[in-house]
């Protein structure tokens, strides 16, 4: 575990809490200097904390660029030019393209995650769900709720949606927590993101020859002659790490803060209809994702009256954006009945989560099904020994001992 | 209100329509539908939150619409 120093200020929680420093800063220096960290460099990026003034950078992709070309020139600076080339998880894709190849790109996956495609999923996860929570009936607590419930769960979803074989598991599973590890050096990065290129290359080859019945099937099957092999290569390592570890967190970390305020839970528990607000606010009040991307302002620009600088590496606050009183009165105040707020949690403009809909079908089928089969659902072990991830791109737990 | 929505810029994240069923869908490419361009006053604020949930600043909405609205 890194000291609590090392943590960037914008990546420092108290448990499900931003830092007072961030409430501080939005209050009075919205838009400041902070150090990131990503492996063995370390760079300066302006971070910005307020929920209008972060609105504004991430629908202005004119203005700010996700080709990473700040954070790579750092990177360059102190590694090289060839290491600086692997700062993307998965390499170049989605995540990390502009328009207009970013709208070509989004636009041929989207037909995949509409709200009514995944209606139409429901029952599926409605399933996987209850088998999960029946494997763990059987096996009795205390049990690590991360290994047994949050993390499989959304895992076999996204197998299952992109064509992914679920034995793989132990193996992506490993990638995926690496590849978002901003502790891990620009060597054993380079390594795991081989190792993730070649075996989801294999995934593709196999879809080439015989498109299955799922993403990377449609995929190849409908745009084939356009996708060239390392684009589906990256986009399908950026959609099986990104369905399965943001919602894994979400779910372990949603459980124990829900553990945390029993008044809570017990709404939650006896009264599923309020899942769906109970889903928005649970992500506006923990936004596990500490900043997305970090952008490029390619030109000068002046945001919450500080000018940003033509090459400045820019990240926003997603935590504290979800925290300012201009989405929600008492933001500070955990309420699952709250009216749903426009919350930033899944980021904003045009590299909104693509899985958004999927996520929010998982959420709302896993908290109201866990808290109504295990109503003496409650840790196995004192809350001060939950280890939580620091320096992960996404925030969360490594495991959660809990019993029933 | 009159809704309107620009395909061109919509991403297909689907916030209008788990924010505003009544007046958005997704068409088969993924994309925004208007399927009530002139909705009734009561679904006017839900309109409204779909506007600013929208990530891409597809939808604008604008008056008159139908009369009374």
């Amino acid at each position: 575990m890194s000291e609590v120093a090392d943590v960037p200020v914008h990546m420092r929680r108290t448990a499900f809490d931003p830092t007072d420093e961030l409430a501080r800063r939005r209050a009075a220096a919205p838009v400041s200097r902070v150090t990131a960290t990503m492996g063995q460099v370390r760079f300066p990026t302006w971070l910005v904390t307020r929920y209008d003034d972060v609105r504004a950078v991430l629908s202005d992709a004119v203005s700010f660029s996700n080709a990473n070309e700040a954070v790579r020139a750092h990177v360059a600076a102190a590694l090289g030019e060839e290491t600086a080339a692997r700062v993307e998880l998965g390499g170049p894709s989605l995540l990390s393209y502009d328009p207009p190849r970013h709208t070509w790109l989004r636009r041929l996956v989207a037909p995949t995650f509409t709200v009514k495609r995944m209606y139409r999923l429901r029952h599926r996860v409605e399933a996987i769900v209850a088998e999960h929570l029946d494997a763990m009936e059987v096996k009795g607590g205390p049990i690590d709720l991360v290994e047994a419930f949050a993390l499989p769960v959304p895992s076999l979803v996204i197998c299952e949606l992109l064509g992914v074989p679920y034995d793989d598991r132990a193996g992506f599973q490993r990638r995926g927590e690496a590849q978002l590890d901003l502790e891990l050096d620009f060597a054993e990065r380079r390594a795991v993101e081989e190792e993730s290129r070649a075996y989801m290359a294999e995934l593709v080859r196999r879809n080439r020859a015989h498109p299955g019945d799922n993403l990377l099937g449609t995929l190849v099957r409908d745009h084939g002659d356009e996708l060239p092999d390392e684009e589906l290569v990256s986009l399908g390592i950026l959609l099986l790490v990104g369905g399965h570890e943001t919602t894994a967190n979400m779910l372990a970390l949603g459980t124990l803060l829900l553990l945390r305020h029993p008044d809570q839970l017990a709404l939650l528990r006896d009264d599923p209809g309020i899942a769906d607000r109970a889903v928005e606010e649970l992500m506006r009040y923990l936004s596990i994702v500490h900043t997305g991307i970090i952008r490029t302002a390619v030109k000068d620009v002046t945001i919450g009256g500080t000018v940003i600088k033509a090459g400045d590496a820019v990240a926003v606050s997603l935590p504290s954006a979800n925290r300012d009183e201009a989405i929600t009165d008492d933001p500070d105040v955990l309420d699952l009945t709250r009216e749903p707020t426009s919350h930033v949690a899944f980021g904003h403009g045009n590299h909104h989560c693509l899985g958004a809909p999927l996520a929010r079908l998982e959420m709302r089928v896993a908290f109201p099904a866990l808290l109504r089969r295990f109503p003496g659902l409650r840790l196995a072990v004192p809350f001060e020994e939950i280890e939580f991830r620091s320096l992960s791109v996404v925030y969360g737990l490594q495991s959660l001992p809990v019993t029933w | 209100m009159r809704v309107d929505a620009d395909r061109d810029v919509c991403i297909g994240a689907g916030n209008c329509v788990l924010t505003a069923p009544e007046v958005f869908d997704q068409a088969a490419d993924g994309l925004v539908d208007v399927i009530d361009p002139e909705p009734a006053p009561h679904l006017e604020q839900s309109v409204r939150d779909a506007v600013v949930r929208c990530p891409s600043g597809a939808i604008t909405v604008g008056g008159p619409g139908r009369p009374g609205s």
